[in-house]
């Protein structure tokens, strides 16, 4: 049996060929190494992210969510949720929050859910966990170390922890302006952090990067800046998102501002998997637009 | 004229801060706020907006319906939660700021051509069609709606990023065939349309 066993929210951008399904491939090979079972919830659906709001309101959206709660209840009862992505993390943590809070909300959204029977089976007990969370709370730092075969020594990172992982829930017992987790899960597996990267918690734009694209990148590129201004050899981050926005858009970056950006943005799965012997393709890293070649030969060695 | 605001007008008069405490999400926070600024000093997008959430928030108390619910401002939120954990009243800023958005949209007087207005809108509707985002869908849809010429400009200066993706797997080229959502996409429709309709009537938007 494995050790720990959690009902898993992978998300819309986790899935194959989707834009984070190299974070995946890679959180898949971590839990492998860390015992841990992920046990998919059932038909799970969108969490409909921030950027839902001005069509979803507040009911169709708690719906969604609440929906995914009572399947994970039903299907993986005494089970916490545990998420992968920022945005669908938030969002059903978020619905929990506001079904807890309030008796009407929660009436409501059991009536829509009655059309599906699902009513019955959403009890809204179930604490709803980031994996990052997993990892330093019930795995903890000893723990993420034991599978380790391989140290990151030499290569430096600009922790990039961003907004959703980080508020406005947070890790418990981390600072929203300046979190240590990321920096302190990349000394584990003896890379070198940045614990002082100015801009750890700045906003990408998030989905902003689509609708408002120069006001986006302009961001970006700061955050891209201080990576390099603080001699980080590569970013890692714990957001899909986030990875996306500084990741794809750098050669945009570049025609505009004349700046020479090439730079890989990671995801911690990845340097875990790397550190645990695993292979460049079992980390996603034939994922990354940008190569991360100095992983890439830790993991060939 | 749009039916839903002018019952709204006439049923709250001039008292536009009843208004959003009884029909915008967290509307009932917006008296807490002490305008110390901080809000507006945090947000990664503040320089561009008309009127900071600070001033928002004055602007409904002083009754100011049509300037807060035709402005641009809302919809420069980026979802970054920096004004929530810093407001020292503990509002939530960014909820607000949705709900106050969300609301002008309803009332269809928020900025028609606002592109974050137009991709939210595109965004419900895509994943609400199968349960899950279709990517590639969300981005055609968004590069084409200013018609057909555009689009194709807007898709070619993202050619490479698109290419960049497919060659690393992380988008599906065959999307617009071949994309899975839920097993029983009718009965998330069912789902979707009676919440609607609920939180229609609760808010007195029903038309």
């Amino acid at each position: 049996m494995a050790k720990k066993e959690y009902s898993f929210y992978p998300g819309c951008s986790s899935e194959r060929k989707a834009s984070a399904s190299n974070y995946m491939v890679s959180v898949d090979a971590m839990c492998e190494k860390l015992d841990i079972k992920l046990n998919e919830i059932p038909d799970w659906n969108c969490c409909g992210a921030s950027i839902g709001y001005a069509e979803g309101g507040e009911l169709p959206r708690h719906v969604m969510n609440a929906r995914n709660i009572a399947l994970s209840e039903q299907n993986n009862p005494n089970q916490d949720i545990v998420a992968t992505c920022a945005a669908c993390w938030l969002g059903a943590k978020e619905t929990a929050d506001r079904l807890d809070a309030s008796e009407q909300l929660l009436a409501d959204t059991r009536e829509v859910l009655k059309e599906a029977g699902l009513d019955v089976h959403l009890k809204n007990e179930t604490p709803i966990r980031h994996m990052v969370e997993v990892l330093i709370e019930d795995i903890g730092y000893e723990g993420i170390k034991e599978p380790m075969v391989k140290s990151l020594e030499g290569i430096k990172f600009a922790g990039y922890v961003g907004c959703q992982t980080n508020r406005p829930f947070g890790v418990d017992g981390e600072s929203f302006e300046n979190p240590m987790y990321l920096d302190k899960m990349v000394e584990t597996v003896g890379g070198e952090a940045i614990r002082d990267y100015e801009k750890k918690v700045t906003c990408c734009g998030g989905a902003l990067a689509f609708s408002e694209p120069e006001k986006s990148q302009e961001q970006i590129k700061d955050i891209i800046e201080a990576a390099y201004d603080q001699g980080a050899d590569m970013i890692v981050t714990p957001c899909p998102v986030c990875q996306m926005n500084v990741e794809v858009y750098q050669d945009q970056i570049n025609k505009t501002y004349g700046t020479k950006f090439h730079i890989p943005v990671t995801y911690y799965s990845q340097l875990l998997t790397v550190a645990y012997g695993g292979s460049a393709k079992e980390a996603g890293l034939n994922g990354n637009i940008i190569r991360a070649k100095q992983l890439e030969e830790i993991a060939a060695k | 004229m749009n039916d839903v605001n002018t019952t709204m007008v006439d049923k709250y008069r001039n008292d536009f801060l009843k208004e959003v405490e009884e029909n915008v999400e967290e509307g009932h926070w917006v008296k807490m706020c002490m305008q110390c600024g901080v809000c507006s000093g945090s947000c990664p997008f503040g320089p561009h907006w008309d009127h900071p959430p600070q001033e928002i928030f004055m602007m409904i108390r002083a009754g100011k319906r049509d300037e807060v619910l035709t402005t641009e401002s809302m919809w420069m939120c980026t979802s970054c939660y920096n004004c929530i954990v810093r407001c020292p009243r503990e509002l939530p800023i960014t909820h607000i700021m949705h709900g106050l958005a969300n609301y002008a949209h309803r009332l269809g007087i928020a900025p028609k051509m606002n592109p974050t207005r137009r991709f939210s809108a595109i965004f419900w509707n895509n994943i609400t069609k199968t349960g899950r985002v279709n990517e590639l869908a969300l981005s055609l849809k968004l590069y084409f709606m200013d018609g057909f010429g555009n689009g194709v400009k807007k898709a070619l200066a993202m050619k490479k990023v698109g290419i960049g993706m497919i060659k690393t797997k992380r988008l599906n080229p065959l999307a617009l065939v071949n994309h899975k959502g839920v097993k029983n996409p009718k009965e998330l429709h069912t789902l979707i349309k009676k919440a609607r309709e609920i939180e229609d009537r609760r808010k007195g938007l029903a038309s």
